[in-house]
Formats: C-alpha cells, structure tokens, sequence
C-alpha cells in the first residue's frame, strides 16, 4: 500500500462522532495539523473494536500528525506548544498548504 | 482493540475501584467454571508481567545514549534497532514499535495516552497510577507547562512543548537531557540519575 501522505503535507483531521470505537481524539477533530512521520500499515482500531478479524479488518497507513497548540486549544493558548498524535489514513482529508 | 495496547481500561478513574475489582472476580469466576484458565495460571501471569516488566531498562538506554552519540543517533531514528544492540527485548503481547523523543535547550519532550493509557509497559514497567489518571490525560496536552510546575519541572519560556498522544501502535519515550556536571560518570553512574518520570517527560534528571 502507499502512503497518501509524505512528510510535511498539511492534512485536516476529520470531523466525526461516530457511534463505535475510535482512535481520533475528539479533541484533534477537525484541525489542521502537519504529516511528521509516515510509519507503516496497521489494523483499523475502529474495524478492530466491532470484532472484524485482525484478517479481514481493513489495514492503513498511520502517520503521526503534529498540531499546533493554538490550531487546537485557540489564539489563547499562550505557551509555544506542539501536540502530536498518530492517527490513520481514514482519520485525514487533504489540507492545501496556507 | 490490537493485541499489544497496554490498557487497564481504567478509562475514567471515577474512584471505581471496588466495582472493577468485583468485575474482575466475576469474570476470572467464569473463565476458571468454563475451563478456559486456572488460579494458577493467572497468578504466573500477573507475576511474570510484573517481573518481566521491572527490568527497568529505560535508564540503561538513555546512560548509553549520554555516553555514546552514535548510538543516541541510531535510538532516535530506529529506537527498535537500539533496543536489540542493548538486549532489551520490547515484546509485550507483541513487537511494539517504540519511538524516543529527545529533550534539548529548546524541546521538552512530555508523554500522554489520552484515549486510554498506552504506555512503554515492557520498558518502563508498570505505568504509574497519575498517568492514567483523567486530570493528567486531559491537561497534560492543553497546558503542559502548569501540569510540569505541579511536577516540580520549571522550564525556561523559550523551550518549546511537544506533547506526545500514543493514540495508535507505537509507544514512546523520552531521552531527557544529561544533567550538568557528570562527565566522567560511568553508565552505571548515569543510569542512577534516570528516573521513571524523567522518562515520561514529567521530571528532568538532576545530579
């Protein structure tokens, strides 16, 4: 499988509640943030969670995602700071570069 | 969830301790009617997994990074690799892949699973009760700096937070700054100095 997304691609994390389990953070929903590392192909959680087998349960690239303190908590977060979070191919829309 | 996600599904700490316990009987209960496990069975577990997970090797890595910049190289970028030069076996329930981040004069490096408590089990050990606690998931990632001064960690302003959610697959740790005053030290001498926090990112190492 290839990876959607290189180092340094800006991505937008997607908005979502969904009813099962997942591994995106409600907080990092919908924010902009930037591909750090392109890791590997790992089992869904979300397919994982509903039982479906480690075999047939959907496999994606996971990358871990670098967001920025005020994209994610608002201009007021004052102190320099960066979180990051690994999250799968599902989890992330294309962003055009700002 | 995957095989190898460290949980205690611990996941809110509403003081539910004496229910959880009630839980656990209950379905050890079950599975030993059924004939799936026995006693005995679950005490070598719980003991192996305490035991095998005391080795404590986290400071033993960071010492040999302090002292060897080739290989403080190599853990950064395949922090696997690092771990079989040194014997240090990451396996849990399987191979996880481990990452390090280290902390310099202008990064501090923290570390949080706030889904869950995902953690460096087989590194680490056990991980401490405040690190699944819902206070320290939560804060850690919105005001890192306040959360570290309740640590007792005062970080100049011109340091840059980098918090670290293990939401999936890798796990990581902090290869925290070798503290001032130690050269000529042996790795022996510098591991002493590594502590488990230190390694989280919620305490730096001092002489």
């Amino acid at each position: 499988m290839t990876a959607r997304f290189k180092a340094g691609d800006r991505v937008r994390t997607r908005a979502a509640n969904p009813e099962g389990h997942t591994r995106l953070p409600r907080y990092l929903c919908d924010r902009r943030g930037t591909i750090e590392t392109a890791h590997d192909v790992y089992p869904l959680p979300d397919e994982r969670a509903k039982g479906v087998s480690l075999e047939l349960c959907k496999k994606e690239m996971l990358y871990t995602v670098v967001f920025d303190g005020r994209e994610v908590w608002g201009e007021q977060s004052a102190e320099p700071l960066s979180v990051s979070a690994d999250l799968w191919d599902t989890y992330l829309h294309a962003e055009q570069p700002t | 969830m995957n095989d190898e996600h460290d949980h205690d599904h611990d996941h809110e700490g509403h003081g539910q301790s004496a229910s959880m316990a009630s839980r656990v009987a209950a379905l050890v209960a079950k599975l030993e009617a059924r004939g799936i496990l026995t006693g005995a069975e679950l005490d070598a577990a719980a003991e192996s997994f305490l035991t095998s997970t005391q080795r404590a090797m986290g400071p033993a890595l960071v010492a040999r990074a302090w002292v060897d910049g080739a290989f403080r190289a190599r853990l950064l970028t395949d922090a696997n690799g690092a771990l079989d030069e040194l014997g240090i076996d990451m396996t849990h329930w399987a191979k996880v892949k481990l990452r390090a981040v280290e902390n310099t004069d202008r990064v501090h490096n923290v570390i949080v699973c706030t889904l869950c408590s995902c953690y460096p089990v087989a590194l680490l050990g056990p991980s401490p009760s405040w690190y699944k606690s819902l206070a320290y998931r939560s804060r850690v990632v919105r005001e890192p700096r306040a959360v570290l001064a309740e640590f007792g960690v005062e970080l100049d302003p011109s340091i840059d937070l980098r918090v670290w959610d293990s939401t999936a697959d890798l796990r990581y740790v902090v290869i925290p700054r070798r503290p001032e005053g130690t050269n000529g030290a042996g790795e022996a001498e510098l591991a002493a100095l590594v502590t488990r926090d230190a390694l989280i990112g919620t305490a730096v190492c001092r002489v």
